[in-house]
Formats: C-alpha cells, structure tokens, sequence
C-alpha cells in the first residue's frame, strides 16, 4: 500500500510525518535542528529517501543536511573529517559563494533597497532546495540575497549560476521577508528549462539549465512600481506547474492571482470571485492540471485571513471561478498566515492536499480539498511543507 | 591544548557532548588560530563562526577570555598567557537577542 511522508520545516527545527494511504493516522517524529529555522525539506523524486534540508541561523549562518535514509539520520555533506590519515575535507557543503570569477562568474553589484537607493549583495541564508528530476546528486538551491545555485555532487559543494544574477539584479529589490529566490520549477520533460521567481524582482525563466535567464512578466501589474508595468520588480510570491502542462504555470502574487500559457511569456489575472488575491501559496492538483489552490489572505499589511475563517478556495476551470473550502478548517477567530513554501500536495489516487500555518497547524485533505483534519496542532510556525508520496 | 568553549547549538552541530573542546595551537595562540584549528577539527563548523570567504566573525557571535572581550580585537593579537598555557578557556558566545 502507498504512504505518505509530509517534510516540515518550522521556525525551531524540522519534521517529518508519516501516515499510510488513509492519511488518517499519522506518526510525528522530530524535531530535527532543534532550534534551527528550516526554511525548507525536500526529497529527491529519483530516489525519495535522498532529502535534503535547509538549516540556518542568524547566529550560525547557513547549513545544508542530508539524509540518504529518508530522514532517520542526517549528515553535513562533505562535513566529516575522512577516516584515516590524510588532509581534513574541504568543508566547502556550506559555502554559498557568489561567482564573481572572470570565466564563468558576473560582477557582485548592488541591488535596489528598499528606499530605492542602492544596497550590497550579501549571501543569508537557503531558502529553497530543488532537487533535479534525473540524478539525487543534482540540486540547486535558491538563496537569499536572491541567487540561484547547483550542486552536482549530493551538496558538497555549489556553484553560482550568476547569468540570473546579472539579469538587471540591480534593479531587484527586497520584499518583506528579503530579497529571497523562493521558487524554482524544473520542466519534467526538459530540465533545461526551469522557473524561478524571487521577491521582489520578478519571474524569470532559463532554457539553457541556467546559463541565461529572461524575465518573464509580461502582463503582470504591480501598483507600488513606478511603472505597474515594469519588466523588473514585482513581488511574485509563488509559482505552480502541474507535470502534464509544463508550458502552463500560476503564479500567487502580492496582489493578483495570474495564469500563462506559453511557459511565462504572457500572464492574464485569474482572480475572479477570490474575497481577496493577496496570498502567498498556490498548487495543482496532483491529476488534473486545471484545478488549483490558493489561501487568500486579507492584505499586504494584515496577513491573517479574510474574517478570521481560515479558507482554502479551489478553482476546477484554471482560475476565475473559486469556491472555497472550510470543512474542518477553523472559521471563527483564526488569523494565522500560511507561507509561500507551505502548501503541497500527495500523488494517491484521492489527491492529498497539505497545509502548515504560522500557528504551527499543519492541515491535511485526503480528498482534494473537501474536508481537512489538521495532523499535528502546535508544531513551530511553519515555514514549509512538502509531500513524498512512497509506493 | 587550548581549551574552547562552544555554544550549544555548535556543539550539536559538531557532534560534540562536552562542554568544552580542545585544540592544539602553536605559539603565538591568537583568535585567528583558535578558530583555524576548530574548523580544522571540525569541518562542519567553517562558516559557522566566520564567514567563509572574507573569514569575518559572524555579526550575532562574540569571542571572551579572561573575563575579557576579545570580539573585536584583532583577530591576529596574541591572547592571554592562561588562555596559551589552558588554564583558562577560550570562549565563543551566540550574542543575547530576544527576551
């Protein structure tokens, strides 16, 4: 029988959730990095017991952690001294250095503050790890400030992918939670070609596995830009493809839920019956690429649901026609948020859609959307969920 | 040996139990070789205490010794002769912030 393995990272450590293809009981083990803001778990879908982590620190700076045991142990890739005698490793698997080199590397320049004046480039932390959709050993990861990096040896060591950097990066500006590159897409049917969207610069896609990058934002509208329209400096909040319909993606954005279909090049608005388009999750059903997920969230300023009723609306036509969901989800006094990396879906026959809140909820459908039960009530915020869905 | 006090979390990270850890450090012992022979004990530390490129202590961690702080001396001052000599340790503190 299929199971299910939720991949939890929080404010305080991470961990992971195990259930069988009922998803009714459920065994909670962590946390893993106590203490540690995990910003984000994810396997490989090669091989689903290489996961990786994303641990970091204020104090301590960043960490990758690795598990080739789906997340019974975990190690520092290339952090061990050798057994033997012999030179000490490099120590290199947490070292996020920009490529400023002459060969393959751009100039570390300045990117747009917050006031509009320039700000230096500075490495903080690992928002998002991707592993590849070919090798376990392939990943890239999505750093703050925003950059994109590889890692072709299982995390040991990561080289800057600094074409995306030098696509107007000093027009980028940081949103709220900082200049972070918090998704990237990989094309299933050609790795070559991947998404990636930061806050808040924009949408930018390559089609040569990350050499040159373009923004893709054309009908996208921001009103805080000096030009709505600019090709450069919206706050893109999250992006989604379904496996079947590469070409197609759906974008939550700061304000505006958008839909392309023709890989990015131009984007319509989505957002139809939404009580509000501010949110910042989105995702698709794991077997029916037009239906899809969003979390409406009051405003920019507040960001805590509509009424306090915590609602998940789903759309069964690709967008402008929302219902939402509610049953089993608080509709009274609720005012949680649920972060852009905090919304996954299974692949079982019922598509199992899975939330985590700031409150430490994390909330699980078995049936697509249409009841909820939460698996575990007081975890640490949430930061992000992902699912594996074993055979 | 040089004893070297770490703080909690990068004791866990290092797979360390004891409170205390110690390194051999030739003379003059300064900061800069106490924390080159941690990262070389400890590998999965580099980064962790100093940046891994420009080698700067990270902003929210702090270097005391004899009562004494050390974080922004320079990192190549010879330390005290009880922190040389291990009759003293040498101490790396994450900064207090929150409440």
């Amino acid at each position: 029988m299929s199971s299910v393995r939720v991949l939890v990272g929080t404010r305080k450590g991470a961990f992971v959730l195990n259930s069988d293809g009922k998803r009714d009981n459920w065994d909670v083990s962590g946390p893993f990095f106590g203490g540690w803001e995990i910003y984000h778990v994810k396997g490989s879908p090669v091989d689903p017991n290489r996961i990786y982590v994303s641990q970091t620190s204020g104090w301590f700076g960043q960490i990758i952690q690795r598990s080739n045991d789906g997340g019974k142990t975990w190690e520092v890739p290339g952090g061990a001294p050798p057994p033997g005698p012999g030179g000490m490793p490099a120590g290199q698997s947490n070292k996020f250095a920009y490529d400023i080199s002459a060969q393959t590397g751009k100039p570390l320049t300045t990117h747009q503050w917050y006031d509009g004046t320039q700000h230096p480039w500075e490495f903080k932390r690992v928002w998002h790890i991707e592993p590849s959709v070919d090798n376990p050993d392939t990943i890239y990861a999505g750093v703050e400030d925003a950059a994109m990096f590889r890692s072709t040896d299982g995390g040991n060591t990561w080289h800057e992918l600094a074409g995306l950097r030098a696509t107007q990066g000093d027009k980028w500006s940081p949103g709220a939670g900082g200049m972070g590159l918090h998704t990237i897409l990989i094309d299933p049917n050609n790795p070559k070609r991947m998404f990636i969207a930061i806050s808040a610069a924009g949408a930018f896609r390559t089609d040569d596995g990350g050499n040159n990058w373009k923004p893709i934002t054309k009908g996208l509208n921001s009103n805080f830009l000096p030009n709505p329209t600019a090709e450069i400096g919206h706050c893109v909040h999250r992006i989604a493809m379904h496996k079947d319909k590469p070409n197609t993606l759906y974008m939550q954005k700061h304000w505006d839920v958008m839909r392309t279909d023709d890989a990015g090049e131009n984007w319509h608005e989505i957002s139809g019956n939404l009580p509000t388009d501010f949110g910042f999750p989105i995702d698709v059903h794991a077997h029916e690429p037009e239906t899809i997920y969003v979390v409406p969230i009051k405003s920019d300023g507040e960001h805590y649901p509509p009424e306090g009723k915590l609602r998940v609306y789903r759309s069964r036509t690709g967008g402008n026609q929302w219902e939402p969901l509610t049953n089993g989800l608080p509709q009274k006094d609720c005012y949680v948020n649920i972060l852009r990396d905090a919304m996954s879906v299974d692949s079982l026959e019922d598509c199992g859609i899975y939330f985590g809140t700031t409150g430490g909820q994390v909330y699980c459908s078995p049936d697509g959307g249409d009841n909820w039960k939460a698996i575990v009530h007081d975890l640490p915020a949430v930061l992000s969920v992902e699912v594996q869905t074993l055979k | 040996m040089i004893r070297v006090i770490l703080p909690q979390h990068l004791r866990t990270l290092a797979n360390v139990t004891e409170r205390e850890v110690l390194v051999d450090v030739a003379r003059p012992v300064t900061v800069k070789s106490i924390l080159d022979a941690i990262e070389n004990n400890f590998p999965v530390l580099r980064g962790t205490i100093r940046d891994h490129g420009t080698l700067k202590h990270r902003p929210m961690l702090r270097f005391f010794a004899c009562e004494e702080d050390l974080t922004h001396d320079s990192p190549d001052k010879a330390l005290p002769e009880k922190i040389a000599t291990g009759a003293e340790p040498f101490f790396i503190v994450g900064a207090i912030a929150g409440g």
